[in-house]
């Protein structure tokens, strides 16, 4: 596990950092735990997101992601453990949590039978410190809604009642968000759009607490990841951290006899051969550059590869490396 | 603008009423068939005691049936809050956390005060003739609303408790066959024993005793007081579960 790590990653720095003392993270938890009957959900979590970073929990389904979210936005009582969230504690100041911190859920919480404009004016009217009147329309043309902001929301796709949630979340202009799973089940166009989402929203300042099954996700958006498993967390780190343990994007060459095979590797000495699939696999960028010379190099020698792909390390890769199982087992 | 959260709560559960038809025909329409059905259909094979008009008989007990129509919506209502995570929105937002049980308590209430005066309006059409006088009348109102309150808290802890919006309809449902078993339709001592036995000792009975008693101009404190203390009680229980689990669903 990383210990120092800097926030200006792919250089972003913290404009938050003037408002708020440097040494006061946006979310500190040491040592939680959960319990539900005898199965220990989360045992011993320990973990520091600072304020306006996105810090995303990666594991795969049953891992207690929502279980961590859930104890972290004062929905459940943790069994052992402290948690801080905006400097306040979870336990005995739950209140001044709440007024912090925007929880969107893993599931679209909107209400089906109001229309989008209604769902966020019924956010407003119960946000007393909201003073912004013109907020509905502005987050509805934020989140490109205003189109369908008088329909019900039960006619709206899954993307735009993610968009909505996360709208109606945003209501409050809170300075800690948790999104759990923010883009599970979403198609890829709507994924990017929730990605350039969370994005403007890290530019306005604000802290995000993410979770995520997809390492892709959590490479795009946060600036420290932190791997769930089994109630543990098993890496934490920068993505680059964490990409150092694992293996990386690779080439894959599946060749028709052995003796291709052999001459192959021969000649590409920094593959690794596996000879029961008859495989070769090359370290590469994944560039076009760097693949042009692996072919460059296989027509030097008039050699063919039967199957030629670009692998790159999904959850899977990150599992099988930190823990030596993969994710199914967790999951099933 | 500083709306009290229960009543910003109250007005979404009047909207969703609204945009939700079947569950107005429920609350409302279904008590007025039913009145229709027992009045006209099956009025004249029940021998409810020399000299009495069914509809007169029969209007107290399906006013307390309206009550209990109301309550399936009002399940479903809750649990879908409850499992679409909308409960747990309000949960972390910074609000009085029992704005919106007490949301759906008072809009419950509020369709069943709507049924019962759409079922009077429709009785007094079929000849229905009350001896009661203004306090009676106010009696039968208090009545009402203090049943629709306690069947209200307990619905919402049904709600609350459900694994999915069909079984927190099931989980509705004894509470609308219950007056079935009651002296609703036809009085309990015409029924078979065990069954005679039932009717008198459950809550509905006296409710409706006290109704009857208030609507006929000769009410019966007796089962007036039983009435009240049975609603007091399932209040209390229905409050209390509803608030433990509330707080302790995620």
């Amino acid at each position: 596990m990383s210990g120092t790590v800097s926030a200006a990653w792919r250089g972003r720095v913290s404009p938050d950092a003037e408002a708020k003392p440097m040494n006061t993270p946006a979310i500190a938890v040491s040592g939680l735990q959960k319990t539900f009957g005898d199965k220990v959900v989360l045992a011993g979590i320990d973990l520091e997101v600072r304020a306006g970073t996105v810090f995303a929990l990666l594991g795969p389904n049953g891992a207690g992601k929502t279980t961590t979210v859930n104890v972290l936005t004062t929905l459940m009582k943790a069994d052992g453990g402290t948690v801080r969230v905006a400097g306040h504690d979870i336990a005995t100041e739950a209140k001044a949590v709440r007024k912090s911190i925007g929880v969107t859920g893993q599931f679209a919480a909107v209400d089906e039978l109001l229309t989008g404009r209604e769902n966020l004016q019924l956010m407003v009217d119960l946000n007393r410190s909201v003073t912004n009147k013109g907020i509905v329309t502005e987050l509805l043309e934020r989140f490109e809604l205003t189109e369908s902001a008088d329909k019900p929301a039960s006619t709206y796709s899954g993307g735009m009642r993610r968009k909505l949630d996360l709208a109606m979340t945003l209501v409050g202009s809170p300075r800690i968000i948790f999104l759990d799973e923010p883009t599970t089940g979403l198609d890829p166009r709507s994924r990017r759009t929730m990605w350039s989402i969370i994005r403007d929203l890290v530019a306005d300042g604000v802290t995000i607490f993410l979770t995520t099954q997809y390492l892709e996700e959590a490479d795009q958006l946060a600036d420290r990841i932190a791997v769930l498993d089994q109630g543990r967390l098993v890496a934490q780190g920068t993505a680059d951290d964490l990409k150092r343990q694992i293996p990386g994007t690779h080439v894959r060459l599946r060749f028709t006899t052995a003796a291709e095979l052999d001459s192959a590797a021969q000649i590409l000495t920094d593959g690794t051969r596996d000879d029961e699939s008859l495989t070769l696999r090359v370290p590469s960028d994944g560039g076009t550059k760097s693949l042009r010379a692996v072919l460059a190099r296989l027509d030097e020698y008039a050699l063919s590869a039967e199957e030629f792909s670009v692998q790159t390390p999904d959850l899977d890769d990150v599992f099988l490396a930190l823990t030596g199982h993969n994710t199914e087992v967790v999951a099933k | 603008m500083s709306t009290s959260p229960s009543i910003v709560m109250l007005r979404r559960n009047f909207k969703h009423l609204g945009r939700n038809p079947a569950s107005v025909f429920n609350a409302v329409l279904m008590p007025i068939l039913m009145m229709f059905m027992f009045v006209y259909m099956m009025g004249d094979a029940f021998d409810v005691g020399a000299g009495i008009d069914y509809v007169d008989y029969a209007t107290p007990g399906i006013l307390l049936m309206a009550v209990c129509y109301g309550l399936g919506g009002t399940a479903v209502a809750v649990n879908s809050d409850m499992t679409k995570g909308i409960i747990n929105r309000f949960k972390v937002m910074d609000v009085s956390r029992g704005a919106v049980l007490t949301g759906h308590v008072i809009a419950s209430v509020l369709t069943n005060v709507i049924a019962i005066v759409a079922l009077i309006g429709v009785a007094f059409l079929m000849g229905f003739s009350p001896s009661a006088g203004l306090v009676d009348w106010l009696g039968v109102a208090g009545m009402v609303v203090l049943l629709g309150f306690a069947a209200g808290w307990l619905t919402v802890a049904l709600g609350l408790s459900a694994k999915s919006p069909e079984t927190a309809g099931m989980a509705a449902v004894p509470l609308v066959l219950l007056p079935f078993f009651s002296s609703a339709i036809i009085p309990a001592e015409k029924m078979g024993p065990g069954l005679r036995e039932f009717a008198e000792y459950q809550p509905f009975t006296p409710i409706i005793e006290t109704i009857r008693g208030l609507l006929a101009g000769t009410p019966d404190s007796g089962d007036a007081i039983t009435a009240v203390a049975w609603c007091v009680g399932i209040a209390l229980v229905g409050y209390l579960w509803a608030r433990s689990t509330f707080t302790k669903r995620a």
